[in-house]
């Protein structure tokens, strides 16, 4: 008993060493030569101010932005989550039904459904291409352009998800800096 | 096409998983001059006498748990001490006892079941040190009792030497395949760093604290070693441990390759290429029918937006875009089947039917299973297969040469029984009190649900959670911690005695006479007894749980709320 405690104890102390000084040192360094930007998190900056991070959604609410996913915790990056509502939850549907008043959806012209369902993360930085041409006439007229104008930046932003899922989906923070660049809103 | 990235992960992690086996074998097992070997004169220098000597089984069994009972020590004072210690940018506070007695514990036993939230809870230094350090060595615990078991089934006496196996797995197999994920991780865009919170001012003009860390070390040895335990919250639904379709494949196939491998491993160690094919087989059917199944239910709509202007698309609150259609049910199956616990889709979320498709996964627990336990569980399915055949058709069991008798077969059930009890007993004490009622987010039964798959997580060392739970309670802390402990201890070390008292039986010479235990026909035994024994135990649990939300929600009501 007692040896085994003196050689755990030892064998502890090396594969701390090993495992985490040894191990996520290298990491840090190997990131550092392989990813000196992106390890960062990779943090959009305009003039020198940070505006927020490329792969993390952030809170869209006036007409002129494209609006992301909803998030059950309203966006926070330092305490992340999904609402964890079972999908029957009534919850879910009282949610949903401001947001789609306010997308303007109507029983002939139905909204995409991950407008108005929270991801895991509270932080889907993507809605699909879909999601987002259904907001270009409000973004359009808010910014007084033609819908045409919003569309393309949209198409321009759109990606596919990858081989074997048909749909494309599209940044929203990226695309809403674009349109602060391609259309600036009236104020 | 939703079968594509199933079919892909599934196939890959299969193929490869044969000479990541035998590479495994060598690693652990090898006796020749060479790495491993001079790594055992390593251990033996730093660790003393006791690293260097032979162990029987109740010698390597003891010294597993002294060592487990040091990792849970150190971790349990680094998590009540983290606000003195250093790297702690963001100001972390210490971790109070009952929840650090439930942190530590879930670690050691290579749960990773998380009643805290990382960046909200975690300083650098415990995610580090702490957690980081417990997904390596509690994953090397577990391949070093797989090859201690190996072992004894080959006919050795000696299993080998704990500290020896549990340097070559941290440092010969674990070590390697997480670093290489990493670096993939961190290419896909995964942060490494050790920098504080970086703060936003958003385009409308608010303020976003954006957590980060040194993610991409953690999720690597996370995802290989079966742990589970995510760096944020949200697991690997956060786009900073998941960026990508392409890290999401690199991290679902390091859920599986492992467990996979450690078939491979076995059979190599016993000498029997056959045998592991067969139990491969069976843990192949068995994955592959609740991935299918979990596809495809969970295609259907989200429930409650029925009748809402919303166009017709798959379930998708919980669920990230960037991953497709098929990566939630896929993941959920991976991560459960194996003991892992990591999601990248809230569980609590998923379509009821769906739902219960990780609860089987836990259940059962040995559709691959956690690295190196998968296949140590499956032994006792193996064992009570061989006697029931035996028992049918009147001849004296045999595994691999070595007689079953009345002694190997109570270790079993013992071993087998602890599993149900920890869950029945578990849930039954929490639903009728409220310690369990009073904490659940949704009356009815998907409440019931959230106990049941909480209990079978902990028994099943799995970790994942239908996460609508309020878990962080003294009760829950302190029950479910216990119940880990104990359901990943039982489990080892009464394999091992049954290994110990095999090893020491002489071996049978084969005759027409012998049950064989390497074609198909014992695997379709096999298969009967895991599916029999799960359904008979835990069939109730899903009827009142997952199928009568499922039957309310399609029968148009919304359920007793």
């Amino acid at each position: 008993m007692l040896a085994d405690l003196i050689a755990s104890l030892r064998i502890a102390l090396a594969s701390i060493l090993v495992c985490v000084v040894g191990y996520a040192g290298a990491l840090l360094g190997a990131a550092s030569l392989l990813a000196p930007e992106s390890r960062l998190g990779r943090l959009l900056e305009i003039d020198a101010q940070v505006v927020g991070a490329r792969d993390l959604a952030q809170a869209f609410t006036r007409p002129e932005y494209i609006w992301p996913r909803p998030s059950a915790v309203d966006y926070a990056a330092d305490a992340t989550g999904g609402s964890n509502l079972s999908p029957a939850n009534p919850q879910i549907r009282e949610r949903a039904e401001p947001l789609l008043e306010a997308l303007g959806a109507t029983p002939e012209n139905p909204a995409p459904a991950e407008l108005v369902l929270a991801s895991g993360s509270g932080l889907d930085p993507h809605i699909t291409e879909a999601a987002a041409i259904f907001q270009a006439d409000r973004v359009a007229r808010a910014r007084g352009v033609t819908p045409g104008v919003i569309r393309e930046a949209i198409e321009a932003r759109a990606r596919p998800i990858g081989p074997g899922d048909p749909a494309r989906v599209v940044n929203v923070l990226l695309l809403n800096i674009d349109l602060d660049r391609i259309a600036p809103a009236g104020d | 096409m939703m079968w594509t990235l199933p079919i892909l992960v599934i196939l890959g992690c299969a193929l490869s998983s044969v000479p990541l086996g035998r590479y495994m074998a060598w690693a652990m097992n090898s006796r020749g001059p060479g790495l491993p070997c001079r790594l055992d004169a390593m251990v033996a220098r730093v660790g003393g006498s006791r690293c260097g000597e032979d162990q029987r089984w109740h010698r390597y069994a003891m010294s597993m748990l002294v060592f487990n009972a040091v990792m849970f020590t150190v971790v349990f004072v680094i998590l009540t001490a983290q606000a003195w210690l250093p790297f702690n940018p963001d100001a972390k506070g210490n971790m109070p006892a009952d929840l650090a007695y439930n942190t530590a514990a879930s670690f050691t036993s290579n749960t990773n079941l998380q009643h805290y939230s990382g960046e909200q809870h975690l300083s650098y230094f415990s995610q580090l040190f702490a957690i980081m350090w417990l997904q390596f060595v509690s994953a090397a615990t577990g391949i070093a009792g797989l090859t201690a078991l190996c072992r004894g089934l080959a006919g050795r006496s000696a299993l080998g030497n704990f500290y020896r196996d549990l340097a070559r797995a941290t440092v010969l197999v674990l070590l390697p395949l997480a670093a290489v994920v990493a670096i993939g991780l961190v290419l896909c865009g995964t942060p490494m760093t050790l920098q504080g919170s970086a703060v936003a001012t958003t385009l409308e003009g608010l303020t976003q604290t954006i957590s980060r860390g040194p993610v991409a070390a953690v999720v690597a040895i996370k995802q290989i070693g079966t742990n589970g335990g995510g760096y944020f919250g949200p697991n690997s639904t956060h786009p900073f441990e998941n960026p990508s379709l392409l890290s999401n494949i690199i991290e679902n196939a390091s859920i599986i390759l492992l467990p996979m491998a450690a078939v491979w491993m076995f059979g190599r160690i016993v000498g029997s290429w056959k045998q592991a094919a067969v139990v491969f087989a069976v843990m192949g059917v068995l994955y592959a029918g609740l991935v299918g199944t979990s596809v495809i239910t969970e295609q259907a709509p989200t429930a409650a937006l029925a009748g809402l202007p919303v166009q017709d698309a798959m379930n998708l609150e919980g669920k990230e875009l960037r991953f497709g259609s098929s990566a939630g049910a896929l993941w959920a199956i991976s991560t459960t089947a194996t003991s892992n616990g990591s999601v990248n889709a809230m569980h609590d979320s998923l379509n009821p039917l769906t739902g219960m498709m990780p609860m089987i996964g836990m259940w059962l627990n040995v559709a691959f299973g956690g690295v190196g336990v998968g296949f140590i569980n499956m032994f006792l399915y193996i064992i009570t297969g061989v006697f029931i055949a035996g028992m049918m058709v009147g001849r004296t069991p045999e595994y691999l040469g070595k007689k079953i008798e009345a002694r190997e077969m109570k270790l079993a059930l013992l071993a087998l029984l602890a599993h149900p009890l920890f869950i029945l007993g578990g849930i039954a004490i929490f639903a009728a009190t409220p310690w369990g009622a009073a904490t659940v987010q949704e009356p009815g039964p998907h409440g019931l649900s959230e106990i049941i798959y909480e209990f079978s997580s902990a028994a099943a060392n799995n970790g994942s959670g239908f996460e609508g739970l309020g878990d962080n309670t003294p009760p829950w802390n302190i029950a479910t911690g216990t119940v880990m402990l104990l359901a990943r201890f039982i489990p080892i070390i009464l394999p091992l005695a049954i290994a110990g008292s095999l090893a020491s039986k002489e071996r049978l010479a084969e005759s027409a006479g012998t049950f064989r235990t390497d074609g198909v026909l014992f695997g379709v035994i096999l298969t009967g007894v895991v599916l029999i024994v799960g359904a008979l135990l835990f069939l109730p649990l899903g009827v009142l749980g997952p199928i009568a939300e499922h039957l309310a929600v399609s029968g148009g009501s919304a359920g007793p709320r």
